[in-house]
């Protein structure tokens, strides 16, 4: 064939160049070196296998409570704290997303003036950087034990996930679509209603159910540290060793987070 | 009228996108922009609505000038002027409806526009320019569901919408195929005779530009290399726009027989 002595001057091995760590002495180094690191570290944490024989007891009691769960003995007290839990979670999650709209728009640089930009990203960082737990223990005790800490922690932690994905996502937005309606001459409030709010609208509804399943599975949390709801319940049980209880509440709370999570996905697809 | 007097454009980049760009366009003047890709076609026709900010020189359109007009009176001056886009640009996931009343936003107070509550004038105003690009029956249906000929069609009616005084086209027929390319460009052109309405039609096809306009201006480089009519543009003339190339095989003008075999049509996009 006339092709073979045309092909025959041309390399015929090739392998793909490394993405990252490009010279090979260094990406060597690190990486021993982060292997050597691994190991030492694994070797400072200390097993007290005692403790831990002596934990399986009551290891073995936890399951087999989960494998039996009590749900009538302290049913007022589950429903009660569920009760709570879930005006808690749903409040909450209604009072963050009010509150992260506007600070998502002022959050996305494509729409916001620089300084508004910082001061709504700011808000953002603030939110971001405690954890729930956190947060919770330090309302507390301002406000005492009880739902309102629960509330306002959930509340907090929804402005900062919400408006920092809310950003994000108006940041994406097909920049056509805004320049189009604002060629129409339309104003910054028409812009956002008619270019952006029908971009990013499916992942807006789509985020705030994602935030009620977390901030459900929060307000269980919370409860432990005394903000009230289901975890409060549930720490109680925990605390008087009534195991066949406790599986109960988890069980449910497993439950309802299916629920929400099964629903919320049938939802996100009915709305694109 | 609209008249550019020595505008030019220079990007934060350092990138001098137009350098003195100076020419007149009396009314109902249809007239081609042409130039290879970075010449500055589309920041010239962005300069005239301010969608791109030009860094020197004056625009007026029917004695208002343009450069240098406050952010309220902007919106006065851009909903005067109707832009048609390159790849349509419409909001995806509204109505057909909504995206043609898109062009009285710069009329109709927000809450109003937000409302969808719109005058009557406004609405027989859709209808019918629905109907006379051919989408009467489509109007609810959601602007993602057409096909590009028909989306660039609604693009069209939401520029008639404004009542425009001028129109700017960006690249209209750029993702469209060769049939429907010259249904768009016949419908633009028919719109401004029956208006009286003069238009800049940025296009990359040479042959459709000499088609469709009553005057032909030529990009290189930022500055005007040609400025006439659409006979007069010569090989010569092409070549100092766009370099050496066989132009006569672009025009079909000889048929020796050196030409290529004729290809059958090929019909990229979905028909109307």
């Amino acid at each position: 064939m006339a092709e073979t002595p045309t092909t025959s001057n041309y390399p015929t091995r090739w392998k793909r160049p490394p993405v990252l760590l490009t010279h090979p002495a260094w990406r060597k180094v690190i990486l021993l070196s982060g292997l050597v690191y691994l190991v030492l570290a694994v070797q400072t944490v200390e097993v007290d296998w005692q403790r831990v024989y002596l934990g399986l007891d009551r290891g073995w009691k936890f399951v087999q409570g989960f494998l039996l769960p009590d749900f009538t003995s302290r049913w007022n007290d589950i429903y009660a704290g569920l009760m709570e839990s879930l005006t808690m979670t749903l409040t909450s999650t209604v009072a963050g997303i009010l509150i992260s709209v506007p600070i998502g728009i002022g959050a996305a640089r494509n729409l916001a003036p620089a300084p508004v930009y910082l001061a709504c990203r700011g808000i953002i960082t603030v939110s971001r950087s405690f954890q729930e737990v956190i947060i919770a223990i330090l309302l507390v005790a301002m406000f005492g034990f009880g739902p309102l800490a629960g509330f306002l922690t959930l509340a907090f932690a929804t402005i900062g996930f919400l408006s920092k994905l809310l950003a994000e996502e108006i940041e994406d937005c097909d920049r056509s679509q805004i320049e189009a309606i604002r060629a129409t001459g339309a104003s910054w409030w028409q812009v956002v209603n008619y270019a952006v709010q029908p971009q990013v609208m499916p992942r807006l509804v789509g985020l705030s159910l994602y935030r009620l399943d977390i901030n459900f599975r929060e307000s269980a949390v919370i409860g432990i540290v005394g903000a009230g709801g289901i975890g409060a319940t549930l720490n109680t049980a925990i605390d008087r060793y009534e195991y066949d209880s406790a599986g109960a509440i988890l069980i449910i709370i497993i439950a309802i987070v299916l629920v929400v999570e099964y629903s919320s996905s049938y939802i996100r697809r009915w709305v694109q | 009228m609209l008249k550019l007097d020595k505008v030019s454009k220079t990007y934060k980049t350092g990138d001098k996108a137009l350098h003195n760009a100076c020419f007149e366009v009396p009314a109902g003047q249809v007239v081609g922009l042409i130039g290879p890709s970075g010449a500055g076609k589309s920041t010239l026709i962005r300069c005239i609505n301010r969608l791109v900010e030009p860094t020197s020189g004056s625009i007026t359109l029917g004695g208002t000038e343009l450069t240098g007009l406050g952010r309220k009176e902007l919106r006065r001056a851009r909903r005067r002027i109707g832009m048609i886009f390159q790849e349509y640009a419409l909001v995806e996931r509204l109505t057909v409806m909504e995206n043609v009343l898109s062009g009285r936003l710069g009329y109709v107070p927000a809450w109003r526009s937000y409302l969808r509550k719109y005058s009557p004038d406004d609405i027989a105003l859709a209808f019918s320019l629905l109907d006379k690009v051919g989408l009467a029956d489509h109007y609810n249906k959601r602007a993602d569901a057409l096909s590009g000929g028909q989306r660039q069609r609604v693009g069209i009616a939401r520029a008639l919408e404004q009542n425009p005084e001028l129109l700017l086209v960006d690249e209209p027929t750029a993702s469209l195929d060769p049939k429907t390319s010259r249904q768009i460009m016949r419908l633009i052109r028919s719109a401004c005779q029956e208006r009286n309405l003069p238009a800049i039609i940025n296009i990359h096809d040479v042959l459709l530009a000499q088609q469709f306009s009553d005057r032909i201006i030529g990009l290189k480089n930022g500055e005007i290399v040609f400025d006439g009519a659409p006979d007069a543009l010569t090989d010569q003339v092409l070549t100092t726009i766009y370099g050496d190339e066989d132009w006569t095989q672009l025009r079909g003008e000889t048929t020796g027989h050196d030409r290529e075999p004729e290809m059958p049509p090929v019909d990229l996009a979905e028909g109307v």
